[in-house]
């Protein structure tokens, strides 16, 4: 089927306006008597579930976590973009939305994208007004740094906790609707079913964390805003509660899952250390200003100090290899380049997954006490997590699973292919393509939830013709109670010998070894094979303690892991269709000989919307075909 | 009104409160250390505080509304945040806070039984026969001869104990309160909290140390 | 290395709970707290006993979920550190080491270390906020915030919402937490219309909370994994004594 993103048509520049002028309204008095459930209270839901209730209509938002403060929105670190052109040096909305567009390999849809860069002002402004601390200067103005892949200065901060910040003032603006009861807030419950009636998305089924009570709700439209799904490689950046359970329910009710290969690896993360590790820890990118990468050039020297390698048997390889933009080269690029050095037998450290990233020559210029002022607290948690002194001897760093472009396929509206499912933020796949420039995350969690879904989801509520119509005494509510009791009984009952997270982890390395940072159809393959494996293997052979009427952390994992054992599938499935190599997808067979990604825009310029067609059975590939009116297609060079 | 019943406001009026409990006591002990000029000296003083009549009633007022505050709502925020922390963790631990911080009511409540004790001997005098109204003789001056009171009092170890005791109450209790008011005010500002807390509790040494040092020295007879 | 460990162990809110003793072998000194208790828990799983519960979710310090009291010290400890972020080579081959989640009447247990905290988002929604619209707000610039006002905002707004300041705090109050909060908004342009009404809401909901008054023990800043300094209660008790005094319009 050729799926249709409903973009309006015309010049792009204006797209978004014109949605506005043209689309229909809900009559204030009539705003009450719409319900509106949001799953997820990170930056997109928290916004989104604010601006909805502040609107006046019943706003019934859930999270797993004890309160919406902690969704994980609030680990980003850099900052958030914008095209205020504060600086002058050139910014625009137009070069926003371009630098977003190439950024993402060409693969995100251009009215989503022009969108996006066209309310990033607001968001700024908003976040101001909410009282959120900014970076400044002396004179009262706002501060902006530069960030990767970007030409001009439009990244705005809070020192290095611009996510805690801006989720922090959603939270306030969340905070402010409870205590006006137009929102109504579930904390520590958790979704496990989407709930469809003839077609169209009418509530949720939840189970409350702290009691194990499994209940529905309903409403006249559902917003998933449920972040991301790189837990799937087990070790990440990602929080760890994260999963993709809420939208992988979505997907086997019949939403499309847009691209789920699209997987982006930071390439700044403390390495692996040990067995044990449960979680890995990013630092900035904006490390890589001033710290030099390198491995040694033979592999027997990799054991030694690394100021016994001599400068000659130092390999900079991502100096050597783009001389241009040296160090400061994309995500996708540092990342695969790091991991080719260590497949050379040439990493550092423990297990031998790590390159140096080293600040002597920095210090020596400028002096320590510069380098302290600019990152002394990344220094600082480098040191709490490896014991080591980075000013003394230089840091190690390995590539880590961070975020996700692909998600649900959802149209300009955010609407997914289910009537009444909204997806916001990066659990949908719309604006990054298949690679994320850096400081866009935030920006597009609050442009969803601040600015875009509080129009979009009115045309649709407007064509409601009795809201609250049906509630949870439908049968398929009753239904939808009756298979999450089915699967967490059951999940119990299994008692078998092996432990959530020893599968998960199982998983993990089948995911990281064959459809991580380089994938070939070989690996593909295989990791069709061994997921099946694996997801028998859960089924039979899991244990999980405890009761399911009770708080159980066991259970709740267990449900994560089924979860991600069939969204795997999915998303082997797709980086096997995608027969190309573009931003976060890299298939080794398709390189320039100079071991370049390769683009195939002729066969490979569409969405991948794949459609769930049971469990273990091959999904069913839709395709929404990308057009470029405003920007010309190129290859993308960071040489 | 919201005073009476805001944590804040309770807080502000117990530092006020307290505030000016340590001004009555910078001038109590001003004149009680008359007694090291000898009799001539306390005697004086207390010449020149009787023949102020009516005002002495009305400081005496004063003195109990702000005893009253100060105690009523100390005990009262004593006892919340006794609600507040029903349960004892198994290992207890604190980094910064002081005996003194942890002893505030305590520290409090035997300066208030003290003060009673004190009143009843000295202003009442019945609990020490030796110095009841009847006995004291005027001074050279024919004044009433309070050195001789005092003298006689704190010649007495049991009495002298009582109040060395209960000036320790009351160091321990100025330790965390002189300091306190200045973070209750908000003009504590980062930096500045330590200098606050050291200069807070070299005074209170001060006047603790000034404060013992009448009974100890006439115990000792060094002042006789 | 080999630990002994003491951890509270309780059913649900409305049971007792005890410490129970387990041992911790083979501990890595590069694991991280959490990862040790990760160890034990699949030991326990495996021989069939319920594994520890406790809050945790982004392992790197900033989402403030994990809360664990450890030998007495909120995060255990090392300054400043959250309990994800503690590392076991801060301690000794034989250690015991003593676990018991945040106590504070304001914090009912609802299962081993995990508490209910509800009741920091009840104080934040009395008032820990600007009432702005989503959209029609001004330009960002429009109104200047010197640096070292901003400075001042940020060092408040730090704070990660964890709840070590009360369960250190003698009094189990949240002045710390809410005055960082306070002090935040105050000190902007953004949050002054407001003030007045925030402060005194926002230590009313306190105490309807069930948490303790502030008696300057300063124990919170000690406990405080972000460092936020006891200037922010100052700030709070000036604004409050602010907010008392009648303005030139009367309001």
């Amino acid at each position: 089927m050729i799926l249709d993103g409903k973009a309006p048509t015309g010049q792009v520049d204006t797209s978004w306006d014109r949605y506005r002028e043209d689309m229909k309204l809900v009559n204030p008095s009539n705003k009450r008597k719409y319900k509106i459930i949001v799953v997820g209270s990170g930056l997109a839901g928290g916004a989104g579930a604010a601006s909805l209730g502040e609107l006046g209509y019943n706003v019934d938002c859930f999270c797993y976590q004890d309160s919406p403060r902690r969704a994980h929105s609030i680990g980003a670190q850099g900052g958030i973009n914008a095209a205020k052109n504060y600086p002058s040096d050139g910014d625009s909305i137009y070069r926003l939305f371009y630098d977003t567009v190439k950024g993402g390999d060409f693969r995100s849809r251009e009215a989503d994208v022009w969108r996006l860069a066209q309310v990033s002002n607001n968001i700024i402004d908003q976040c101001v007004a909410q009282g959120v601390p900014f970076a400044r200067d002396y004179a009262g103005y706002l501060d902006n740094r530069s960030f990767g892949g970007a030409q001009v200065s439009r990244t705005f901060y809070a020192r290095g906790q611009t996510g805690q910040q801006l989720l922090l003032g959603a939270y306030s603006a969340l905070s402010r609707q409870i205590k006006n009861k137009t929102v109504t807030m579930h904390p520590r419950t958790e979704m496990l079913d989407l709930v469809v009636v003839d077609g169209v998305a009418k509530g949720i089924t939840v189970r409350n964390l702290m009691t194990g009570e499994i209940e529905s709700h309903w409403a006249d439209a559902v917003v998933l805003a449920t972040g991301g799904y790189v837990n799937v490689f087990y070790l990440s950046t990602n929080a760890m509660g994260s999963s993709v359970t809420a939208i992988w329910k979505a997907v086997k009710k019949g939403a499309y899952m847009a691209n789920p290969c699209y997987t982006q690896i930071h390439p700044t993360c403390i390495p692996v250390h040990g067995e044990h590790q449960s979680k890995l820890t990013l630092m900035s990118e904006s490390l890589r200003n001033d710290g030099r990468i390198w491995v040694p050039k033979k592999a027997e020297d990799c054991d030694k100090h690394p100021s016994e390698v001599p400068e000659e048997g130092r390999d900079y390889y991502l100096e050597r290899k783009y001389p241009s933009y040296g160090n400061l080269a994309p995500r996708d690029i540092s990342s695969r380049s790091a991991k080719e050095a260590c497949d050379d037998n040439r990493g550092v450290g423990p297990g031998k997954r790590g390159v140096y990233l080293d600040f002597e020559a920095a210090i020596n210029r400028v002096g320590k006490k510069t380098i302290e002022d600019r990152y002394g607290n990344l220094f600082d948690m480098y040191e709490k997590i490896t014991d080591e002194n980075g000013y003394e001897r230089p840091m190690r760093i390995y590539p880590a699973p961070h975020y996700n472009m692909g998600g649900l396929w959802v149209d300009y509206e955010c609407q997914s292919n289910i009537p009444g499912l909204f997806v916001l933020g990066e659990a949908n796949f719309s604006v990054h393509g298949a690679n994320r420039l850096g400081a866009s995350a935030l920006m597009q969690g609050l442009a969803d939830g601040y600015f875009v879904i509080p129009y979009t989801i009115a045309p649709y509520l407007a064509s409601i013709k009795n809201p609250g119509e049906i509630k949870e005494d439908h049968a398929e509510f009753k239904k939808s109670v009756e298979d999450v009791e089915a699967q967490t009984n059951k999940l119990l009952s299994i008692n078998g010998k092996k432990t959530v997270s020893e599968l998960h982890k199982e998983l993990g390395n089948i995911m990281w070894e064959n459809v991580g940072m380089a994938r070939s159809k070989e690996s593909l393959t295989n990791a069709l094979k061994l997921i099946p494996e694996l997801r028998d293997e859960f089924w039979n052979n899991v244990k999980v303690t405890g009761e399911g009427k009770e708080l159980n952390q066991q259970l709740e994992n267990a449900g994560r892991v089924a979860d991600f054992l069939e969204f795997a599938e999915m998303m082997a499935e797709d980086a096997l269709n995608r027969e190309e190599s573009c931003g976060g997808h890299f298939r080794v067979e398709h390189q320039t000989d100079e071991g370049e990604a390769m683009r195939d825009d002729e066969n490979f310029s569409y969405v991948a919307a794949w459609e769930f067609k049971g469990v273990g059975k091959k999904p069913e590939l839709h395709k929404e075909p990308l057009k470029f009116e405003r920007v010309h297609l190129a290859v993308r060079s960071y040489k | 009104m919201n005073l009476f019943k805001s944590t804040v406001g309770r807080k502000i009026l117990m530092a006020v409160t307290g505030l000016c409990l340590v001004g009555f006591i910078s001038v109590h002990l001003l004149g009680n250390l008359s007694v090291f000029a000898g009799p001539d000296g306390i005697n004086a003083y207390a010449e020149h505080l009787h023949s102020l009549g009516p005002l002495v009633w009305i400081f005496r007022l004063i003195m109990l509304g702000l005893f009253a505050v100060h105690i009523t709502f100390g005990v009262q925020l004593y006892l919340e945040n006794k609600a507040a922390t029903p349960d004892n963790y198994a290992v207890q631990k604190t980094l910064v806070t002081t005996f003194s911080a942890k002893t505030m009511v305590f520290t409090g409540l035997i300066v208030l039984a003290f003060l009673l004790y004190h009143l009843l001997h000295f202003t009442v005098q019945i609990t020490n026969p030796d110095i009841s109204a009847h006995n004291i003789a005027l001074d050279a001056a024919n004044r009433l001869d309070v050195f001789t009171m005092v003298t006689a009092s704190f010649q007495n170890a049991f009495i002298a104990g009582i109040y060395i005791v209960a000036m320790i109450a009351l160091l321990l209790h100025l330790m965390h309160g002189i300091s306190s008011w200045v973070q209750t005010f908000g003009w504590s500002s980062g930096p500045s909290q330590d200098k606050v807390t050291a200069i807070g509790k070299i005074v209170a040494i001060v006047y603790g140390l000034a404060y013992i040092a009448i009974p100890l020295l006439l115990l000792a007879r060094i002042v006789k | 290395m080999d630990l002994t460990l003491h951890v509270w162990r309780q059913k649900g809110p409305q049971d007792k709970g005890k410490l129970e003793t387990y041992q911790a072998k083979d501990v890595s000194p590069d694991m991280s707290f959490l990862e040790m208790l990760d160890e034990v828990n699949d030991g326990l799983i495996k021989s069939g006993k319920d594994p520890i519960a406790f809050d945790h979710d982004c392992r790197e310090g900033i989402c403030g979920m994990c809360s664990q009291v450890i030998n007495g010290r909120p995060h255990g400890k090392q300054e400043k550190t959250t309990v994800c972020q503690l590392h076991m080579r801060q301690y000794n081959d034989g250690d015991e080491i003593f676990i018991e989640p945040w106590r504070a009447k304001a914090f009912p247990v609802q299962k081993d270390l995990i508490v209910d905290r509800s009741a920091l988002d009840v104080i934040m929604q009395a008032g820990g906020y600007v009432s702005c619209h989503t959209g029609g707000v001004d330009d960002a610039n429009a109104m200047l915030i010197p640096k070292p006002i901003a400075d001042y905002a940020m060092d408040a707004a730090e704070c990660i919402g964890c709840g070590a300041c009360i369960a250190a705090c003698p009094n189990s109050s949240a002045m710390l937490f809410t005055g960082a909060k306070v002090a935040q908004l105050a000190a902007l342009p953004q949050g002054k219309p407001e003030a007045k009404k925030r402060v005194k809401a926002m230590t009313e909901a306190l105490l309807e909370e069930g948490f303790g008054n502030c008696t300057n023990h300063y124990e919170c800043e000690a406990a405080c994994p972000k460092g936020i300094s006891v200037k922010f209660i100052a700030k709070l008790n000036r604004e409050y004594l602010k907010s008392l005094l009648p303005s030139s319009t009367g309001v």
